[in-house]
């Protein structure tokens, strides 16, 4: 997604800029990081350099758009990081009977904890925060019941999902473009994508108006659960191995950062897909940029909390409307 | 009443638009209540309790080793640690918000104590004590005056917290010692009438936490916030300064904690506190504060804290089953209290 030409006819006044800022600025990052690449760090403008970023991101963008449906009906999915991890526990187990069942497994475990999650704030009307840290602490707890240490994946098929590629794309990245496409679609042209949003800007007046609120916030936290485990069925593969304890570890925030900087309010009401996509590659670059030069991985954290809280600061004003 | 449905998420900043007032005494309460209503309020105060006695008399029953003086005085101490955090953590949901940032705020404690030890034992506690307190002001200030989401501040001070303690530590790979004869370690070892000292520093704790929040002005301002922060700020209640100093005690209490699970170790271990501040947001849960805010009380969380600690010392008894099953149980445990708190809510407002 390209940046468009933004309808510059509107005489420009002051109160403009902060909303402009939110929008776009996440692009102008990805612009200026990439910049200072180019000019600070050797060896930057390499395929090779590009294509190792962009795996890298893949799993972190599948993760966000999940999360970015979740927060536009005005909640949030914590237990993203642990779907993760459940994810890879089950692939790992069910791989003896080839890697598409295997897959199934992974995809239907994410999405029984997106039911739980789901129910739990549908039905009993827990807040989300709440609902999906109880299936945080319990889906990380069952992926180290199922799979209790690291374990190596041996099977050619996720060996060619992680590491071969078509027409020089990476799966991986071919499968998150794929996947952020979809959701694009579906929060702007569907009924679906339009009922969330409604949802999100205001539950009781969806609720009002007929919409079907409990479906549709069910069928979001599914969503997002399906779309968490096959970040980590990608994740898996770029590994080699399956590793519940530390796969997914702080997921959830990298991917609540992605859809915040994106432009995407943590009201609701409103999801920036494309705003999600250039998030998680600024984040990505930020690490990557920081790594180049030698900082450690203390900095690292340092430097992502403070971007957290400047995105989530910028994108306040627009909350206001 | 359909603004009180606890639907609307913690993400707008301020979720003091729940429909529930400040707790009256409870004498007051009982007056006008009919039986459920009673019955309700009382299941949402005490169940808690009357669980934790069960779940203990079974163990006691079920294994010779759980009721042994030894078994007891270990869990004790290391609930200690646990209970000091969810005191903090329970000021902070009672106002309605959230602390994330704990359990790094735990490790981070830690490590600075056992570096700071060096310099004498008042280092070591001030030390962490400062450096916590700091970046609880720096979360409640941005909660509070920048009205950010106090979920997604308390993630990145845990963040924060976390690349601090790396730096600290050379990327987490030096471990500080304590020296085991200083006074410091003896805070953490010593027993005193056979209790262990961070016991009765907990304890102590407890007593001055009650006793802030139940009788005194910033008590009541805290749950005011909590119950209603318009309100609140129409009455005339700092809610601002209040919300900062909740954050900050939040803070302080995680610092502390650190500290004094530093000097039981006689070191400044790196890599605990993961997962720690779920322990201490599902022992408030369970304890009965309301995440909803304004409604909630510092006994309940020791008894939660009790209760958490009890069921991971009977699993670990147990021994045939894994130690990950503590995390499914905990999960389970806090999803069960949670739907029973909605519907004990949504009943008592019903009638």
């Amino acid at each position: 997604m390209t940046e468009p030409a933004a309808p510059r006819r509107v005489p420009w006044d002051r109160a403009r800029t902060p909303a402009f800022l939110q929008g776009y600025g996440v692009y102008a990052g990805v612009a200026v990081l990439l910049l200072a690449n180019v000019l600070l760090t050797p060896h930057f403008l390499s395929a090779e350099n590009f294509r190792t970023q962009a795996v890298q991101v893949a799993p972190v963008l599948v993760v966000a758009l999940g999360m970015a449906l979740a927060i536009g009906a005005e909640g949030v999915d914590l237990s993203v990081g642990s779907v993760m991890a459940l994810s890879t526990s089950l692939l790992s187990l069910y791989l003896g009977y080839g890697p598409w069942i295997a897959l199934i497994a992974a995809v239907v475990g994410g999405a029984a904890v997106g039911l739980a999650n789901g129910s739990l704030i549908a039905f009993v009307g827990v807040q989300p925060i709440v609902a999906t840290l109880a299936l945080m602490v319990a889906g990380r707890g069952l992926a180290l019941v199922l799979l209790p240490q690291l374990r190596d994946v041996r099977d050619p098929g996720m060996a060619a999902l992680g590491s071969q590629d078509l027409l020089g794309v990476p799966h991986p990245v071919l499968i998150a473009a794929v996947l952020a496409l979809a959701v694009g679609f579906t929060v702007r042209r569907t009924t679906f994508g339009r009922q969330l949003l409604a949802i999100g800007d205001s539950r009781p007046a969806a609720r009002l108006a007929g919409l079907p609120v409990r479906r549709v916030l069910i069928v979001v936290y599914i969503c997002s659960g399906v779309l968490a485990a096959i970040a980590g069925v990608l994740a898996t593969a770029r590994l080699q191995a399956s590793d519940p304890t530390s796969l997914g570890t702080l997921m959830e925030l990298s991917a609540i950062t992605a859809v915040v900087v994106g432009g995407t309010p943590l009201s609701g009401g409103r999801i920036r897909i494309g705003g999600t996509v250039a998030g998680a590659v600024l984040i990505q670059l930020l690490t990557a940029t920081l790594i180049k030069h030698d900082l450690p991985p203390s900095w690292t954290q340092i430097a992502q909390a403070v971007v957290i809280v400047l995105a989530v600061h910028a994108a306040r004003e627009r909350g206001k409307r | 009443m359909e603004t009180g449905k606890p639907g609307s998420s913690g993400s707008s900043g301020s979720s003091g638009s729940s429909g529930k007032g400040v707790p009256a005494p409870m004498a007051e309460e009982r007056l006008g209540a009919s039986r459920a209503e009673r019955l309700s309020a009382l299941a949402q105060r005490h169940g808690a309790l009357v669980t934790l006695i069960l779940v203990a008399l079974a163990a006691s029953i079920g294994f010779d080793t759980f009721a042994t003086g030894d078994n007891l005085a270990n869990m004790a101490v290391s609930s200690a640690f646990l209970a000091v955090v969810a005191l903090g953590m329970t000021f902070v949901v009672i106002t309605g918000g959230i602390d994330l940032s704990v359990g790094s705020l735990f490790a981070l404690g830690g490590v600075l104590a056992a570096w700071g030890s060096r310099y004498g034992t008042a280092v070591a506690l001030l030390l962490p004590l400062a450096v916590c307190g700091v970046i609880g002001l720096v979360n409640g200030v941005l909660i509070a005056r920048a009205r950010l989401a106090p979920f997604i501040v308390t993630l990145a001070a845990m963040l924060l917290a976390r690349g601090v303690l790396l730096s600290v530590t050379d990327e987490g790979s030096t471990t500080y010692l304590v020296d085991e004869t200083s006074f410091f370690a003896r805070l953490g070892q010593d027993t005193l009438l056979g209790i262990g000292v961070p016991v009765w520093i907990t304890g102590a704790l407890f007593v001055m936490g009650a006793v802030a929040l139940r009788r005194s002005r910033f008590g009541q301002y805290v749950y005011a916030v909590g119950g209603n922060e318009d309100a609140a700020a129409l009455m005339g209640a700092p809610v601002a300064r209040t919300k900062i100093a909740v954050y900050t005690l939040s803070g302080l209490c995680a610092g502390l904690a650190g500290a004094l699970n530093a000097a039981w170790l006689v070191s400044g271990v790196t890599i605990l506190g993961a997962g720690l501040e779920l322990e201490a947001i599902s022992a408030v849960v369970i304890g009965g504060t309301l995440l909803t805010g304004g409604y909630g009380f510092i006994s309940g969380s020791l008894v939660g804290v009790l209760l958490l600690k009890v069921i991971q010392n009977v699993i670990n008894q147990i021994g045939s089953l894994d130690s990950a099953y503590q995390q499914v149980v905990s999960g389970a445990f806090l999803a069960v209290v949670v739907i029973a708190q909605t519907w004990l809510g949504r009943r008592r407002r019903m009638l």
